[in-house]
């Protein structure tokens, strides 16, 4: 390594150099490879631990993976547009990440619970969550947009890493539930299903404290949680590279669990995986970290200019390990679907893209009053005066409404202000 | 009625909600076999087990974050931050997580998660060890914010905190953790709601208001007042979130003189908030500005000069003289 030492103290290269070769000394061995089963050439490879779990996912199955990502693509497209046309204030793509959604999504049980960042709409359509619905957030009609208790699929959480120390504390609840339930249980009481939690969170948020201390915890209490990373590559126009130095899987070591890297391009290893790890976090076996080997095709949000900071070969790089058209080749290889399936598959995609919009059209924006109602569980003082002086102020309006109608957004705003 | 000084207060109110909610578990730094850096939690994992009583990782956003996730899975997490300058690690998930989860989910979801920290100077100790950062929290819709002053309060308010669905921050003013006091154990009496001010002294001359550390303080300046022949009301606030603002308003009816009294810093505080609404509320029954007594624009000083920054009986009677003098 000393023969590295830079010429002088301000010699960027050599010091460059340096740190390659001590990072070369440090980590030694290189980091475990990739689960990949599905290439992107559509043909099927083996793995000695996650083939297992891949044979359980039936021809039915396979299809279904690939309904759910043609579905959700369409969707974001659709979504993406209603954006470019006023309907919705920002919009998240997630093309390119269809497989590590869908596939981890699906290998979740109903009686899990998933805590998303703000990029799982695949996710989200795997728990059933109205997609339209999804959609409130992103109109400006409400900061949540569904009931989590619904689908077990918590709301999006827009402070990075914010959600990874509620998953581990939902989980740790769950553990609770379980002991107390085997404590209180008759002899030959029918067992709850177990369940664990699984929390996403992205490359960059991988950096925020919230992360180290769920792992903490996590693994401190052996809680039953899964941490779904998906290394997009990108934070907005930060690569990866300034995230970390190794692979994020590595990290999961110096916590004292698992951690995995997948192809999450490849559904089919990506459900795998996550079914192994959840099965392993319900027995009781403690935490996983899976970090799913992506790429965010698109621009970061409908905000973003991804032109400014990344090359386009680079894009075209990832688009040859499209998740989609890997799952096409294979299921057509494999005379698993034809061309009935795929027709279907895009007529299904056009009515649902329909039906968000329509739907997305006609979202109410909701009366400030309801702001006022979930402030606090209980009642408050200071709101019911506050929502008393409102309601005076906007009868005020009643005979000689404003520009822009009684109880319009500047009665909202002053109101709050008083 | 049993005698015990607050911290114990605090920890026979911890035992009863242990002993009442199989759900109830507590969680932070120390608070196990230590029984805490304060011993408010002492004795408490020897009867109720590590499950419920939770020695934690040392770290402020975990333990938050991870009782915001046990509270959504249906537990009542109450939580210790082990000083008042320790809790700005876990201030991001108090203020953009804690407060807004029920807002946000439209009502759907509650968190009610407690979280108690020792807070206020005057014991000498070192940096961050002595803050009073109340009013950053109640600038936060959706969390409350109540604070002791005497033992009685003390073995109900964390017990009332639990009980509430609303996420909550008991101040609890660590300079008078060994003050002792009657606590009827059986019935809270006027204590039943936290969110209320109690009129500890009756006057007509001028109005003060304090809470926590500073009550005791303002009960000596209105008898030294008394004995020049000033008639002090004084008014423990108890929660500084929500205020109790019609409880003031009477009085400063009566009085028509308003003095607010607490730790923290003047510019930016409590005492401000009151004196805006109160002159809202009351202008043409004042007699005399709002004046309010605080601590100063700095950093908590060293404990060598805190005598000197913490408001004290003068510091109260000197403002006294001032409101009177209108
Ligand atoms: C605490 C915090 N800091 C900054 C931001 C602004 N921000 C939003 S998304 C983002 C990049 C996140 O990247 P990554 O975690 O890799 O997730 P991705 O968006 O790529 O899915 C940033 C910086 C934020 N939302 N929260």
């Amino acid at each position: 390594m000393g023969t590295h030492l830079p010429s002088t103290e301000f010699d960027g290269t050599a010091v460059d150099d340096q740190r390659e070769a001590e990072a070369e000394a440090v980590l030694g061995a290189p980091a475990e490879p990739m689960v990949q089963l599905l290439g992107p050439d559509g043909v099927m490879g083996r793995d000695p631990v996650f083939s297992e779990y891949a044979d359980r996912i039936d021809a039915g199955k396979l299809r279904g993976f690939y309904a759910d990502m043609a579905a959700i693509r369409r969707f974001d497209v659709e979504a993406t547009a209603l954006q470019r046309q006023g309907q919705l204030a920002l919009w998240v793509p997630l093309t390119g990440q269809e497989a590590a959604q869908i596939g981890s999504g699906r290998a979740s049980q109903p009686q899990d619970y998933i805590f998303p960042t703000y990029r799982e709409h695949g996710v989200a359509l795997t728990r059933n969550v109205d997609l339209a619905e999804l959609l409130r957030q992103f109109r400006g009609v409400s900061n949540g947009g569904w009931n989590p208790k619904d689908t077990n699929f918590h709301l999006y959480t827009l402070v990075l890493a914010a959600q990874t120390p509620h998953a581990v504390g939902y989980a740790m609840g769950l553990q609770r539930d379980q002991k107390l339930a085997a404590a209180n249980a008759a002899p030959d009481q029918p067992q709850e299903p177990k369940a664990a939690v699984m929390v996403y969170f992205g490359d960059g948020a991988s950096s925020e404290g919230d992360v180290h201390e769920s792992m903490v915890f996590a693994s401190s209490y052996n809680a039953p949680v899964v941490f779904f990373c998906q290394n997009n590559h990108w934070a907005i126009s930060v690569p990866s590279t300034v995230q970390t130095r190794v692979p994020l899987a590595d990290r999961a070591k110096g916590y004292g669990f698992p951690g995995i890297r997948v192809d999450g391009n490849d559904v089919v290893a990506v459900h795998a995986v996550t079914e192994w790890a959840l099965e392993r976090a319900r027995q009781g076996r403690g935490p996983v970290l899976i970090e799913a080997f992506t790429y965010r095709v698109g621009a970061h949000t409908t905000a973003d200019d991804p032109t400014k900071y990344r090359g386009s070969d680079e894009e075209d790089q990832w688009r040859a390990k499209d998740p989609l058209e890997r799952l096409e080749k294979y299921l057509r290889s494999q005379d698993l679907a034809d061309d009935a399936f795929f027709a279907k598959v895009k007529a299904d995609g056009d009515e649902l893209a329909a039906y968000v919009r329509r739907t997305a059209h006609d979202l109410e924006s909701p009366d400030i009053r309801t702001a006022f109602a979930n402030t606090y569980a209980e009642a408050h003082p200071l709101v019911a005066e506050e929502l008393a002086w409102f309601e005076e102020y906007s009868a005020g309006f009643a005979d000689q409404p404003p520009a822009g109608g009684a109880g319009s957004h500047q009665a909202a705003t002053d109101g709050a202000a008083n | 009625m049993t005698t015990m000084t607050i911290a114990k207060a605090i920890n026979e109110g911890l035992r009863a909600t242990l002993g009442n909610n199989p759900r109830t578990l507590l969680m932070g730094e120390d608070i196990g076999p230590l029984g805490g850096v304060y011993r408010v939690t002492d004795g408490l994992i020897a009867e109720f087990g590590p499950d419920r009583v939770v020695d934690t990782p040392l770290a402020e956003s975990g333990i938050v974050g991870t009782a915001i996730g046990l509270a959504l899975s249906g537990y009542l997490p109450v939580c210790e931050i082990q000083f008042d300058g320790f809790v700005f690690p876990g201030f991001n998930q108090i203020t953009t997580q804690l407060a807004k989860m029920h807002s946000r989910s439209n009502g759907n979801l509650t968190v009610p998660v407690v979280i108690r920290i020792p807070y206020g100077g005057g014991i000498g100790s070192i940096e961050h060890h002595s803050e009073s950062p109340e009013a950053l929290f109640a600038h936060t819709a959706g969390l409350r914010i109540i604070t002791p002053s005497n033992a009685h309060d003390a073995y109900w308010m964390i017990q009332q905190a639990v009980d509430c669905q609303d996420p909550v921050i008991v101040f609890e003013p660590k300079r008078r953790y060994w003050l002792k006091g009657d606590v009827d154990t059986e019935s809270p009496g006027a204590s039943a709601d936290p969110f209320k001010a109690h009129v500890l002294r009756e006057g007509t001359d001028a109005t003060i208001v304090a809470y926590g550390p500073l009550v005791p303080v303002a009960l000596a300046a209105a008898n030294a007042a008394a004995e020049d022949g000033r008639k002090v009301e004084v008014i423990d606030l108890r929660s500084i979130s929500p205020i109790d603002f019609d409880t003031v308003t009477a009085s400063v009816r009566k009085t028509g003189r308003l003095i607010v009294a607490h730790e923290a810093p003047t510019f930016g505080g409590i005492g401000g908030e009151i004196a805006a609404r109160i002159s809202e509320r009351a202008f043409h029954s004042l007699e005399a500005p709002v004046i309010r007594v605080g601590g100063f624009h700095m950093p908590y000083p060293v404990a060598k000069v805190e005598e000197d920054y913490l408001p004290d009986i003068d510091r109260i009677l000197e403002a006294l003289d001032r409101a009177l003098s209108y």
